[in-house]
């Protein structure tokens, strides 16, 4: 399909403005004004509208079809939570408002919302402050551990070292680097997939800064060691991170806070049911302890005597902005919106069905595939097509062949300790019908795998184009259409 | 399939002596495990490394590796045509795609490295 | 209200499938000494209740002052198409492409997002976005200490926008780096104290342009200075000046970033918004995050994928070049719709209405006594008026009469207590403005 710059036709537009109502007299010196063409397009609203249309319907959603990818959780939007945030009281305010003296007071509404979300956080997972500010998940672990350099620095403490377990998000140890830490691996164990305690009580010492855990686990397994866990830290006064990728699993029935969690991040776009929006925006907020209270980026929202609400700057702890305001407040909005639809017993229903979806779906499947860690999963579980892949079809050509039965594939090759990984996360909001549906295609490739092979290698070849050349990709670095 | 006219590294490197300067490239195995390479990160000629120091990166499509020196010396040259066709490392690891030069090193620190059969034994049991 | 499909029967007959008795069965792994201490929230709500809650709420912000508060966030008019075509479910409820065959249209919108930034800024390539403009500088100041090696201090003007100069301290708190500032000028980049500042240990410098206070430049000869001393310059611009103004491609800038809420991205209190970067041929590598490219299929097709995500986190982990993992995908989708609406001769005519009104305004401030324009450049939509009074007392009580007059500085810049910074968009009328400098002489004579 043709680029839109392609598409141009010299003098169309695609917008009206408004004509100039002052004396348009004023002009740029020529030392400092543009002297290139300025290469945009030129088009009419309607060949604006066709063009994107047209690429919608390359895209594959949620609203489209099942999209199982595991580690995503890929749940229904409700759309009620687009038309809250496109509330013009909401979308229209500026945020420098409220920093205008007295300009609290215009933004009521806004810093209610800001306040009250945090004060649901707290309550769901049991920490004892939020900030809301982290504008994705890998930013919320930033901001952790951002935290927990500052914790360890106002107490004298001089510890370098982060330790991850080998099944986590690449995110882990690249936050923890990005901070400036150094990380080692944890291994997992081999047998029972949790992560192994003798290693990790051995590997734990005065320079352990933080030890950063997700629980569930990328595998979709339990910990229930996390409170141990914590002991052992807080022994060396090292902190525990948590890392709220999958807290969908545990809504009202875990809370890290319970557990001795020192700080945690939550991916809003996860758990609490705002749109991927085809890779972001999200929202990752980060709770904390109150020994990492004074920590927390600044403004906070604070809420007077008198009830009404004020940002505070004054914090002589806090690691300062992380942020240019004070999170992806839409994004917020929308979480929050989502928690009051809920309530505590919607909550726990989401967390229940999340779970028993996932286990229907994997008593179902391991009876097809490897399933390496054959236990009581959570909200997702892993998949294994390294006896597939011996007979030439790799875990890439199950998921391709997915995409011809109409389904999105799920996660691949991850985590890094399952050889030919499938990562399955099926969420709530799915419906049997929909899960029969996919074990019958993941049935019938399991077929295709022994009878025709090809057809999996030659998938997908129901979608607008087949499998790119990613190494050309790599090699020629086509990234943008400008003259040569 | 190894060549015995080099020494290796655990990190898959090899090192060769070429008169007075020392050759490195990595192994075929290396470019195996690696897929099709995309992209080589030379190091800067005359810039002086350690031994393990990271002094070159190789990118393919699924991987990003560092190469580390064998040996302690001083860059002497790069292997410039990998700038234009990266896919030699694929497709002769051991002559066409060589990576870098030293020069300066102490030959004595090549003993310390393996020779072909146990650069095979440490392949083998990666593969365990 | 839940979203949950199965009935009650259909969870029975489930639970039989996988051998539980009950769905907290299925949570055994979790001891009983870790249940929840506490689980108290709001019973729920219909959507009919969120619905006239969240319209309480709103009612409750002043979003209809007449704005002209901007610092590098702008209210500009938005075409409805925007919203329309952004809000196609198959874009908002998509994951980040990671399989292309079924994500050839965000892809697609990807790359061309990627070189609508490449033409606005005359750059060779764009990322994919990241957060905001503040962490884009911070990305952008980390590809310059691993471009440019051994060296760790970064020079940065004070015209750069302090929110963004603070957020790159709280960054950078653990890392071994060394800022340094240029004091603040209102107008051109000071040369001689930038200079003056800049050792065999500067990695690069930061400019921004037009800079904090509105003020054009033409940074071409701190460029070329700092190149022939082996620093890179990283320079911050407004994307709608890129209309008129000279673009850092025509200056020789190596890296390049801002916020792209001005492309057609809602206010919204903050947030979400849009971190553009862009860089020359040579430090493309460098870029971090996601990057869309163009290819061809297995049927020699042309198609998008994203490329060289060796370098990413979930690859490289602690070696990634960045931790950022996701980009605003769908707020570079607005950018680029946006882009593609105003086109060529749409954009420059929205960047000539907010300098003429801009520019107007200033015309209208001059005539009020005591009040000084502060005019030592050229400036774009936004400019400094210096008040006889403290400029904060003077925002609260325009405020009161329905006017956002702008920013008052002294909270950014010591010693500007009386400085306002007014910003002017296409959406301010004549009328507006000449409100605006009525009620500013009102609440000045009083």
């Amino acid at each position: 399909m043709s680029l839109i710059f392609e598409k141009s036709v010299p003098g169309r537009t695609g917008v009206s403005l408004p004509e100039c109502d002052v004396p348009s007299d004023a002009y740029i010196p020529t030392e400092f004004s543009r002297q290139s063409d300025l290469d945009l397009c030129e088009l009419s609203e309607l060949d604006v509208v066709r063009h994107f249309t047209a690429l919608s319907e390359k895209n594959f959603g949620v609203d489209t079809g099942f999209y199982p990818l595991g580690s995503c959780t890929m749940k229904y939007n409700p759309k009620i939570l687009e038309e809250v945030a496109a509330l013009p009281g909401f979308a229209e305010l500026h945020p420098f408002l409220p920093q205008l003296r007295h300009g609290g007071m215009l933004t009521q509404g806004a810093l209610l919302v800001l306040y009250e979300l945090e004060r649901l956080l707290c309550e769901i997972t049991g920490m004892d402050a939020f900030t809301l500010q982290p504008l994705a998940g890998a930013h919320g672990e930033l901001t952790g551990m951002m935290l927990i350099a500052a914790y360890h620095r106002d107490k004298g403490n001089t510890k370098s070292v982060v330790l991850i377990p080998d099944e986590a998000h690449g995110t882990n140890p690249s936050s923890a680097a990005t901070a400036g830490y150094t990380t080692t691996p944890v291994p997992t164990d081999q047998e029972t997939g949790v992560l192994d305690m003798a290693a990790l009580e051995s590997m734990v010492d005065d320079r352990t800064a933080a030890i950063m855990l997700t629980n569930p686990s990328t595998l979709g397994i339990f910990n229930g060691q996390i409170g141990k866990i914590a002991e052992i830290a807080h022994r060396h006064d090292a902190l525990v991170y948590y890392d709220g990728a999958n807290l969908n699993a545990v809504l009202g029935r875990f809370r890290p806070g319970d557990a001795g969690v020192d700080v945690m991040h939550v991916n809003l776009h996860k758990t609490f049911g705002t749109p991927h929006g085809s890779g972001g925006p999200g929202a990752g907020p980060v709770g904390v302890s109150s020994h990492l209270d004074p920590y927390l980026p600044v403004s906070r929202v604070v809420k007077r005597k008198d009830s009404t609400y004020t940002l505070d700057y004054d914090r002589s702890k806090s690691i300062g902005y992380i942020a240019p305001f004070y999170g992806n407040f839409a994004v917020c909005l929308k979480a929050y919106a989502y928690i009051l639809l809920h309530g505590a017993d919607g909550l726990r229903e989401v967390s229940g069905n999340a779970v028993l979806n996932a286990n229907y779906l994997m008593h179902a499947l391991k009876t097809v595939y490897e399933l390496p860690f054959d236990r009581t999963c959570m909200h997702e579980f892993v998949l294994s097509a390294r006896e597939e892949a011996k007979a030439g079809v790799r875990a890439v050509d199950i998921a391709k062949g997915l995409i011809d039965e109409g389904f999105h594939p799920p996660t691949m090759y991850f985590p890094l300790i399952v050889k030919e990984a499938l990562m399955i996360e099926p969420t709530e909001t799915e419906s049997k019908e929909t899960l029969d549906c996919f074990i019958a295609a993941m049935k019938r490739i399991a077929a295709k795998v022994k009878d025709a092979p090809d057809s999996l290698h030659n998938a997908p070849c129901t979608t607008p184009v087949g499998r790119p050349d990613e190494v050309k990709a790599a090699k020629d670095m086509d990234l943008a259409y400008l003259a040569k | 399939m190894t060549p015995n006219d080099r020494k290796y590294t655990k990190t898959h490197e090899w090192i060769k002596m070429d008169g007075e300067v020392a050759v490195v490239g990595i192994t075929d195995h290396a470019q195996e495990n690696l897929g099709d390479v995309t992209f080589v990160e030379l190091p800067e000629v005359g810039a002086n490394v350690d031994k393990g120091d990271e002094c070159a990166e190789i990118e393919s499509v699924k991987a990003a590796s560092d190469i580390y020196a064998p040996v302690a010396g001083e860059v002497a040259e790069v292997n410039e045509a990998l700038e234009d066709a990266p896919e030699l490392v694929n497709e002769s690891p051991y002559e066409k795609g060589w990576i870098f030069k030293l020069k300066s090193i102490d030959s004595s620190e090549l003993d310390a490295l393996l020779d072909s059969a146990g650069y095979e034994s440490v392949v083998e049991e990666e593969e365990e | 209200m839940s979203y949950i499909a199965n009935t009650p029967a259909q969870q029975q007959e489930m639970l039989a499938a996988c051998g539980a008795a009950s769905v907290d069965d299925l949570f055994r792994d979790i001891p009983d000494d870790l249940a929840p201490s506490s689980f108290d929230l709001p019973r729920a709500k219909s959507e009919l209740e969120v619905r006239g809650y969240f319209q309480s709420v709103a009612s409750r912000n002043y979003s209809h002052l007449t704005n002209f508060l901007g610092g590098g966030f702008y209210d500009h008019f938005i075409p409805a198409a925007v919203d329309a075509i952004a809000s196609r479910s198959e874009f908002v409820t998509a994951y980040t492409p990671y399989q292309p065959e079924v994500s050839q249209g965000t892809l697609q919108a990807i790359y061309e997002y990627q070189t609508q930034i490449c033409r606005l800024t005359g750059m060779d390539a764009a990322n994919a976005s990241v957060y905001d403009g503040g962490t884009a500088l911070y990305e952008a100041c980390q590809m310059a200490l691993h471009s440019v090696r051994k060296r760790n201090k970064i020079v940065m003007d004070s015209g750069v926008n302090p929110v963004y100069r603070k957020m790159l301290y709280s960054y950078t708190a653990n890392l071994s780096i060394d800022f340094d500032e240029v004091p603040v000028t209102h107008g051109q980049s000071d040369r001689d104290r930038l200079f003056e500042l800049l050792d065999e240990n500067t990695a690069a410098v930061i400019l921004q342009n037009p800079n904090f206070f509105g003020a054009v430049d033409d940074h071409s000869d701190i460029v070329d200075y700092c190149h022939e001393r082996g620093i890179l310059v990283i320079q911050s611009v407004y994307p709608i000046a890129m209309a008129l103004v000279k673009p850092p491609g025509e200056m020789g800038v190596d890296i390049v970033t801002g916020e792209g809420q001005s492309l057609g991205i809602p206010l919204s209190f903050g947030g979400p918004y849009l971190g553009f970067m862009a860089t020359t041929r040579k430090l493309v590598r460098r870029l971090p995050g996601r990057l869309a490219g163009r290819t061809t299929d297995v049927h020699g097709n042309e198609s998008f994928v994203l490329t060289l995500q060796a370098r990413e986190q979930h690859i490289r982990r602690e070696k990634a070049t960045s931790n950022i993992c996701t980009n605003q995908a769908l707020c570079a989708l607005r950018a680029n719709i946006y882009l593609s609406l105003l086109g060529k001769e749409g954009l420059k005519k929205v960047a000539r209405l907010c300098h003429a009104k801009a520019h107007y305004a200033k015309e209208r401030f001059k005539a009020i006594p005591g009040v000084t324009v502060k005019e030592s450049s050229s400036t774009f939509n936004e400019f400094t008026i210096e008040l006889p009074v403290d400029a904060e007392d003077v925002a609260g009580t325009m405020v009161e009469r329905g006017i956002a007059p702008g920013l008052p500085l002294g909270q950014f810049y010591e010693g500007m207590g009386n400085y306002l910074l007014v910003a002017v968009t296409e959406k301010r009328t004549k009328y507006d403005i000449g409100t605006f400098a009525e009620a500013l002489e009102d609440v000045l004579c009083r």
